[in-house]
């Protein structure tokens, strides 16, 4: 299953990483010389094996999705890049670049 | 010259014989003798020594009203991916430069509620992704005792501001290797606790099922206390178990008699260097001399550890990774519309390990890739877990290893990334079962450190660390020889 210069460009597209032409060319030789090594997995004999889930002697716990207050320290524009109105600004989707405001 | 130990600072500064800002002093004077900054050793990304000396003057204040903490008095370095509200936490990446947690991590917050003194940020492989301390936004940091060569990594910092003598204990993190190999290769004590054992909540996620806190200490007492200050139920990490902690350095001057030493025939290979075989082997014959009872045995899925982890851990970072995005806190690169903006962000922001580790987890978890790698390795890390399992059911109490494969070697000596992976062989295979491990010196080989390391079964710590202190006692000063 050797990666291709199509499979980079499209796992960088997912990981939202923006890789010039040159570096994606070097990944796609790092991505297969390591991924020759995960190979030896594909000899074992796996039939009947659960995946692991959670490592604990309790396994994975299972809990409501509620928790305690989350407890901040500092409000959100303390450190975001950019706030307004409570909301983190984003710039415009391409998609709708005819609007005129953010 | 290690710092005072724990127990003593404490003792003293509980007595009124030393106050806490003179402890702190002398980790100031200490670091500024072994060149601790960013042209020398490079142990810090932050420190801010006046906000430690006022929590120590603090400390004065109330010692009359309370009851002694364990750690009272103590610096304690801090890696920094674990979060901190009054020092920056920036996984040593660009990406988070300059950004101050708006929480502290539950680890911080009982240091201080035990009397300890966060005392400074430590270097690391940018979001821990390393084996060496090479690959940070603020440069490598260097080992102490032969600066041309890594102190290991992921947290490289926090293992040399404790060799460095700057500190007793630091705290790090594992997800495969990243406190116990430093540990070895700086000739100090470090601790993997079992999963669940220490609150996650506060330490940036990079592989979630694999991430723990750990504890570096000059020696093992150092580490045990440590420990036992962190450890526990926090009902802000769901994975955080609710199991009594046991004192872990009740096991101090016990001997062995009564312990079952188990030598895992695949981690010592015909491959291993002849003189880390060689200190090992003398560690083994002290354990028998301590009385303890040692047999060989097979956890035979060892060999697919790294496999295994290197498609887990990135698989796992490429989820968590995607909140460094620009949009919610950290650095942030204009581009073209939205997408252009998290392009832009993350391809400046992050170095080029967690480049390739965010490529690498996104192609495993791919379709028509995820069968074949992650719920492939997932069945195998299960093979790994049982091999333990049916080990520890056996009657053998904990296990002894190499903690490394090699002495720290040059710095920018390995440049092959999956070369780089195999530092983790001997430690990877505790994060992927979730048991307890830690490294201590067991000697040296052309001066540079060797680390051996037990293994015990889940939330059998105390176990581990009677092993260890008795190992230590009879090992006396060769282990640093």
């Amino acid at each position: 299953m050797a990666v291709t210069i199509d499979d980079v460009r499209h796992i960088a597209a997912l990981a939202r990483l923006g890789l010039p032409e040159q570096r994606a060319a070097a990944i796609v030789n790092e991505l297969n010389t390591i991924l020759a090594h995960m190979d030896e997995l594909a000899k074992v004999d796996t039939a009947g094996v659960q995946e692991a889930i959670g490592v604990g002697a309790e396994g994975l716990p299972v809990r409501k999705d509620l928790g305690p207050p989350f407890p901040l320290a500092r409000s959100l524009d303390a450190f975001a890049p950019s706030m307004r109105d409570g909301f983190f600004l984003v710039p415009r989707l391409s998609t709708h670049e005819s609007t005129e405001e953010s | 010259m290690t710092a005072r130990s724990c127990a003593v600072v404490r003792e003293e500064t509980a007595a009124g014989r030393v106050l806490a800002t003179d402890t702190v002093d002398a980790a100031v004077a200490r670091a500024r003798e072994v060149g601790a900054g960013r042209d020398g050793l490079n142990v810090f990304v932050w420190r801010d020594d006046d906000d430690a000396k006022s929590q120590a003057s603090s400390i004065a204040d109330r010692l009359a009203d309370t009851k002694p903490g364990a750690l009272l008095g103590v610096p304690v370095a801090i890696k920094d991916n674990i979060a901190t509200l009054t020092m920056p936490t920036t996984c040593g990446s660009k990406i988070l430069e300059g950004y101050v947690s708006p929480y502290e991590s539950t680890v911080v917050k009982r240091l201080r509620a035990a009397g300890a003194i966060p005392f400074g940020k430590t270097n690391m492989d940018e979001f821990a992704m390393g084996s060496s301390t090479e690959h940070s936004a603020y440069g490598p940091t260097k080992n102490p005792i032969a600066p041309d060569r890594v102190p290991g990594g992921s947290s490289g910092g926090s293992a040399v501001a404790v060799a460095s003598g700057i500190v007793s204990i630091a705290l790090g993190s594992e997800t495969g290797g990243s406190v116990r190999q430093p540990a070895a290769f700086c000739g100090i004590v470090g601790v993997k606790p079992t999963y669940g054992r220490v609150s996650r909540f506060g330490l940036v996620a990079f592989a979630s099922s694999l991430d723990q806190v750990g504890v570096f200490g000059a020696t093992v007492d150092d580490a045990a206390r440590g420990l036992g200050a962190i450890a526990g139920h926090d009902p802000m990490d769901s994975t955080s178990a609710n199991i009594a902690v046991p004192d872990y350095h009740a096991g101090a001057n016990a001997d062995l008699k009564d312990l079952v030493v188990g030598l895992p025939k695949e981690y010592f290979p015909a491959s291993l260097d002849p003189e880390i075989r060689r200190l090992c082997d003398a560690a083994v014959d002290r354990l028998r001399g301590l009385g303890a009872t040692v047999k060989e045995v097979s956890l035979p899925h060892t060999d697919l550890a790294i496999p295994v982890y290197y498609i887990v851990a990135p698989a796992e970072a490429s989820s968590n990774l995607a909140r460094f995005d620009g949009v919610r806190y950290g650095f942030r690169l204009e581009g073209e519309g939205l997408r252009g903006m998290y392009e832009a962000t993350r391809s400046k922001g992050f170095g080029p390990e967690v480049t390739r580790r965010i490529l690498l987890g996104t192609y495993v978890l791919s379709a028509g890739y995820y069968d074949a790698y992650y719920r492939k390795a997932q069945q195998v890390r299960t093979l790994i877990a049982d091999d333990f399992r049916r080990v520890f059911e056996s009657g053998v109490h904990v296990l002894f290893t190499p903690t490394a494969p090699s002495t720290a070697f040059q710095i920018g000596a390995i440049s092959d990334p999956y070369e780089m992976y195999l530092s983790d062989i001997f430690t990877a295979t505790a994060n992927l079962a979730g048991v307890p491990a830690m490294s201590l010196p067991i000697g040296r080989i052309g001066g540079l450190p060797v680390g051996g390391q037990f293994l015990a079964s889940h939330f059998d710590e105390a176990r581990m660390f009677t092993a260890a202190y008795a190992l230590e006692r009879a090992l006396g000063a060769e282990a640093h020889a």
